[in-house]
């Protein structure tokens, strides 16, 4: 025992004394959390457009009036005909071009019918999306307030609400999976770049002529680094209520007993890439390829698994963030208990027996 | 019982074959040498004999115990020392005698007499941190962690690699005196000069060995006379000599040539005729001792 902690403690004196692990440790989820947050939304305000008017009547005035009073646009420019329109997109800023006919409140009038034309900009296709769903929304809701005098025999009304994140935040969606990618990165590149610089420095030589077993050398490794993923999670968790106002609706200790369930997981996944790697390099290269692009890309943190084409859509069910970020979720926004996560939990678990073992079968207590 | 037994060792890596059928005993209490050139096989002997490494095929014996099935009993019985220096340079250099001590069970105090001639040396530099000490002292940290625990044999790989003149010296005298206390010590060097050290010691050459026994048996298997030739083009004389029609071996050795005839003893003058004969006018020759290096130069030409 006096062995082990000897141990723990000299890992500690390692992360301590390197400035660059302490930044990387401490700094990189308050950067992390702070730039998902403020700057990378996916929210829509303040979307540039630009008008052309062929008719400049009532109609068309009570309609600009309409969508400029919104918060989610601003008007860049009255466009004066259709050569402007190329120029305007041009520049980059503006995103959509409304078009009214010419006539177009008298066409209202006459023939019932009149056209608005809406020209975005896709070469950002989600943003071009959303922002044409938006002026859409507006236009049928000016619709039904002309048409309220007029007699129409059947008409749907829609009215939606946003159950669970009724103002649709993004912070909502990434802190969750902000978690899930700075665990991976913490316990999972940390430890197995730690294990590497033992091989690469030659350490591990001496390590291994000592009585120490090699299981004792792992456990007494990963230990600093559980702890410090879990002061991680409770700084993630923290900043996300206080600084953006992400709830926690379910248990608490169900909570951090998934995330130290995950950290375990990430800390096998470590391990298992050391047993492979033999420099530091190595492991900074395989932690970044094998773990984080697929926890960035498959997990559905930022692309939805259900838009996935079918062989993606296998693959992210092997990738454990997947599961994990569908536990924090529940659990933060909906407050979902362990009967419903139950499933979720033993996958993870089961992932984290099936590193271990593989790790085993692969860790070399010789140097070959 | 012997400390160490070796029999017919192979070591391949893939295609490659480091050691190549190895044969030695080291008996206990004394300091045996594995003398040879960067390449030899000196490490993968040595990570064999710690249980680092697997051998390829045949016997080896570490005080009774065998590397390969009893590395635990093994392990903690052996002090080892790496090539390159292997200790935490962000640990000071109490903390990391500290954690070795701990990861054999026993704390500084325990074994201090063990070590206080070597640790005395460093210990006024006991808050520094390891990365920043010199060479000379890197080396009496590492060797006072390898002792720490007190084993039994000490496996040392190239020891002096890299360390001033001055304190290869010194750490030569704390090797003897650990030996004069009973260790067992086993250690390699490309150093042929350091093979006077040892009390026995084993020429290696690409993965086999080629003689063992003491430095001066070794010394007096150079059967001929050996003669040092000095002069100003050395290069160009070597060129010449290795012409000459009656030259046995011609190999550079500091300043000056070490020449041995293939008639055995002849007359200096000879020599020197033929080499101003070749425009080298201001040489001289004279009869030398032959050392370790020479003996070993020739056991390699014989071997190619």
């Amino acid at each position: 025992m006096k062995r082990f902690l000897a141990f723990v403690q000299k890992e500690v004196y390692h992360i301590l004394r390197d400035k660059r692990t302490l930044l990387i440790l401490f700094g990189m989820p308050v950067v992390m959390i702070l730039l998902f947050g403020y700057a990378i939304t996916t929210e829509i305000r303040d979307a540039k457009i630009a008008i052309l008017d062929h008719a400049r009547d009532e109609n068309t005035q009570q309609l600009k009036d309409k969508i400029l009073a919104s918060t989610y646009f601003l008007l860049t420019k009255e466009l004066n005909n259709e050569q402007e329109i190329a120029e305007v997109f041009k520049d980059g800023k503006t995103k959509v071009v409304v078009v009214f006919e010419p006539n177009f409140g008298k066409k209202l009038q006459t023939e019932s019918s009149a056209n608005v034309q809406l020209i975005a900009d896709a070469s950002d296709p989600n943003t071009a999306n959303t922002l044409v769903n938006y002026l859409q929304a507006i236009v049928a809701d000016y619709m039904m307030e002309i048409n309220q005098n007029a007699n129409i025999p059947y008409q749907i009304s829609m009215e939606s609400r946003m159950w669970y994140n009724p103002e649709l935040k993004g912070v909502y969606y990434f802190v969750p999976g902000l978690i899930a990618i700075l665990l991976m990165l913490i316990s999972a590149m940390m430890t197995s770049i730690s294990i590497a610089r033992e091989k690469e420095l030659g350490t591990m030589e001496v390590l291994l002529t000592s009585p120490m077993r090699s299981g004792q050398i792992i456990i007494a490794k990963v230990v600093p680094y559980v702890i410090l993923s879990l002061v991680d999670a409770v700084i993630i968790l923290l900043l996300g209520k206080y600084v953006f106002e992400v709830p926690i609706l379910g248990s608490l200790p169900l909570l951090f007993m998934e995330v130290l369930i995950f950290i375990l997981l990430a800390l096998s996944l470590g391990i298992l890439i050391s047993t492979v790697a033999a420099t530091q390099q190595t492991a900074l290269l395989l932690s970044l390829m094998a773990l984080m692009l697929p926890t960035i890309l498959l997990s559905g943190f930022i692309f939805p698994i259900e838009n996935m084409p079918p062989p993606l859509r296998v693959m992210s069910n092997i990738i454990p963030a997947r599961w994990f970020i569908v536990i924090v979720k529940s659990i933060m926004l909906k407050g979902s208990g362990l009967d419903i996560l139950w499933q979720e939990t033993v996958i993870l678990c089961g992932f984290i027996l099936f590193f271990i073992a593989l790790s085993i079968k692969k860790f070399k207590i010789r140097l070959e | 019982m012997h400390a160490i037994t070796v029999k017919d060792l192979h070591k391949n890596y893939g295609e490659v074959e480091a050691l190549k059928g190895i044969n030695l005993t080291v008996e206990e209490g004394e300091i045996f040498g594995l003398i040879g050139p960067d390449g030899a096989g000196k490490t993968s002997l040595i990570r064999i004999l710690t249980s680092l490494l697997f051998a390829s095929s045949g016997e080896s014996s570490v005080l009774g115990l065998d590397p390969a099935k009893d590395h635990k009993k093994l392990r903690s019985v052996i002090g080892y020392m790496p090539g390159r220096f292997s200790l935490y340079q962000d640990l000071t250099v109490e903390e990391n005698l500290t954690l070795f001590a701990s990861l054999f069970e026993t704390t500084i105090e325990e074994n201090y007499h063990l070590i206080k001639d070597i640790y005395g040396q460093i210990e006024p530099f006991k808050t520094r941190r390891a990365g920043a000490l010199s060479g000379g002292m890197k080396q009496k940290l590492a060797l006072s962690c390898a002792m720490i625990h007190k084993p039994e044999i000490l496996f040392l790989d190239e020891p002096t690699t890299g360390v001033d003149p001055v304190s290869r010296k010194e750490f030569w005298e704390m090797l003897r005196k650990l030996n004069d206390e009973g260790l067992t010590i086993f250690v390699s060097t490309p150093y042929m000069d350091e093979a006077n050290q040892c009390n026995r010691i084993a020429l290696i050459q690409e993965g086999q060995i080629m003689g063992v026994d003491t430095p001066e048996h070794i010394t007096n298997q150079f059967d001929r006379p050996l003669y040092a030739i000095s002069g100003t083009n050395k290069f160009g004389m070597m060129q010449a000599l290795k012409e000459f029609e009656h030259a046995h071996s011609v190999f550079s050795f500091g300043s000056v040539i070490h020449y041995s005839d293939n008639r055995g003893s002849i007359a200096t003058k000879e020599i020197k005729d033929f080499l101003q004969k070749q425009g080298f006018e201001d040489c001289s020759i004279e009869e030398t001792q032959p050392g370790i290096e020479d003996t070993f130069m020739a056991l390699m030409t014989a071997h190619d």
